[in-house]
């Protein structure tokens, strides 16, 4: 028997079948696409910034030159995109108000991160290694690590990263714990990381705490923000973006702004048309 | 005394821990301290336990040519150059250590992180769909959020950042309330009878 020949509707139908069976690869090429040529052509786009960010911004403009500040860099390379832009815009504001930084983290490949923004940023503003900012490295016990450097941080951080006593690192010989420092800015991947420095450090030994997450984790800081144990938050690449806006050094995360803008927009994009599909294949049936 | 000897250190550390919260007198401070040191020295020594765990499946495997042999020997090599190279030569930066940081590893964990872009493009192209009334919210709060957390958004329509803000700030931030009080709720419920010995799970054997 002979088939019988397609009708219009039917050849739509199969169009919008196989439309939606799109080879992944096709998808792929989008993405990249989409990511490639903001990176490469450099666009920028302009963004209002928002009150977590600006919340973060007053509060270490506020504080007097000559403070310490606690930057808790707890994160690994895998959320560089996001945290690194931050990390420059939070050191280089720190630099730029002559506040002084000592960097821990509680993430193994942590410290090197902010070592190579120590070395980079430093001499710009002319800063000295031990007397202006220092780095003390990596250490393993999460929430045992946080109370103990609220209690002491020499015997938790005998040593820098550097190898150096800490006692020959002259910035620190008057800080004795966290009661000596104006603020910890803590900069988190995950756990451990910012929550638990507002559980167990803020509200316990009243330090003021703020910070950059990763985008995917910021609506679970929301509660922190309202309540007034965060001062302020960076929510992923766009809040470093919004970052560096307020300090006027486009970096890293404005940079990264139109191609996050891009994905963004097609995956919206992907998502509308899938489900107009979707439904128009559902109403035929 | 297998049992008793650890639920009896579980119960001094735990009640330590808890009475230090509001006891700042060092009668109470000092041993508490003592307590977070050991705490971080053993945290400490469950790296080496895993790393020479690691290191003796991995072996294994390599061994008897089982599958994914080669795998198993890169990490293998790859760990002992990172432990040779960080223990022998230091870390500073300019280093053998750095090097292999900075121009391996972070590429590496990068390239791993920066994939999961596509496969979630190609995912909510396939699988996000309005099939009932609660996937059309979370599919329609998704698109809010998605271009009002990009500059692009408040180009489209200046209200989308203001919007996003509106959804972080009331109905994610009750949702996430709820979570965390139950969470915490939880953990206090737990914690309290792993103290007093009543859950003793974590010991092992069921």
């Amino acid at each position: 028997m002979m088939p019988e020949p397609a009708t219009t509707g039917d050849t739509k139908a199969g169009i919008l079948t196989r439309l939606l069976r799109v080879d992944r690869r096709i998808l792929f090429i989008i993405i990249f696409l989409c990511v490639a040529i903001p990176l490469l052509t450099g666009a920028r786009m302009k963004m209002t910034v928002t009150p977590p960010v600006k919340g973060l911004y007053d509060a270490i403009d506020r504080l007097e030159p000559g403070s310490t500040v606690w930057l808790a860099a707890d994160y690994d390379p895998g959320s560089m995109p996001e945290l690194y832009p931050m990390n420059i815009a939070l050191i280089d504001h720190l630099f730029s108000r002559n506040i002084k930084v000592i960097s821990a983290s509680l993430w193994a490949p942590g410290p090197p991160l902010s070592q190579r923004i120590f070395e980079t940023i430093g001499p710009k503003y002319g800063k000295t290694y031990g007397v202006d900012f220092v780095n003390l490295g990596f250490k393993e016990g999460r929430e045992a690590v946080m109370l103990q450097v609220a209690e002491d941080i020499a015997k938790t951080f005998p040593r820098d990263f550097l190898d150096t006593p800490y006692d020959q690192i002259p910035m620190l010989q008057e800080i004795r714990n966290l009661k000596d420092v104006k603020m910890i800015v803590a900069i988190s991947a995950g756990y451990p990381g910012i929550k638990e420095w507002i559980q167990q450090v803020g509200t316990r030994y009243a330090v003021r705490i703020g910070g950059g997450v990763t985008a995917v984790t910021a609506p679970e800081m929301y509660p922190y923000l309202q309540s007034g144990q965060l001062v302020g938050l960076l929510a992923g690449m766009k809040g470093a973006g919004e970052y560096e806006q307020l300090v006027a050094r486009p970096g890293l995360g404005t940079a990264g702004m139109v191609a996050q803008s891009s994905v963004h927009l097609m995956v919206v994009i992907f998502i509308a048309f899938a489900n107009v599909v979707f439904l128009i294949e559902k109403s035929r049936k | 005394m297998r049992t008793e000897v650890p639920v009896a250190i579980a119960f001094v550390a735990g009640m330590l821990m808890i009475v230090s919260l509001f006891v700042p007198h060092p009668f109470v401070a000092v041993p508490a301290g003592v307590t977070r040191s050991w705490a971080i020295i053993i945290t400490a020594f469950a790296y080496v336990l895993g790393v020479a765990n690691i290191a003796r499946i991995s072996l294994e495997t390599v061994r008897r040519r089982s599958k994914d042999w080669e795998y198993k020997a890169v990490l293998l090599a790859a760990l002992c150059i990172m432990m040779v190279l960080g223990i022998g030569l230091g870390v500073r930066s300019g280093g053998a250590f750095d090097w292999a940081y900075q121009n391996l590893y972070i590429p590496m964990q990068s390239t791993m992180f920066s994939l999961l872009a596509f496969f979630i493009a190609s995912a909510a192209y396939r699988a996000f769909r309005a099939r009932s009334v609660e996937a059309t919210l979370l599919l329609v709060t998704a698109a809010i959020v998605m271009l009002g957390r990009v500059p692009i958004g408040e180009h489209i329509w200046g209200k989308f950042p203001d919007l996003t803000e509106w959804i972080m700030e009331v109905p994610n931030m009750a949702a996430k309330r709820g979570i965390m009080i139950g969470a915490a709720l939880g953990a206090i419920s737990t914690g309290l009878k792993m103290v007093l010995g009543l859950e003793r799970s974590y010991l092992g054997g069921g």
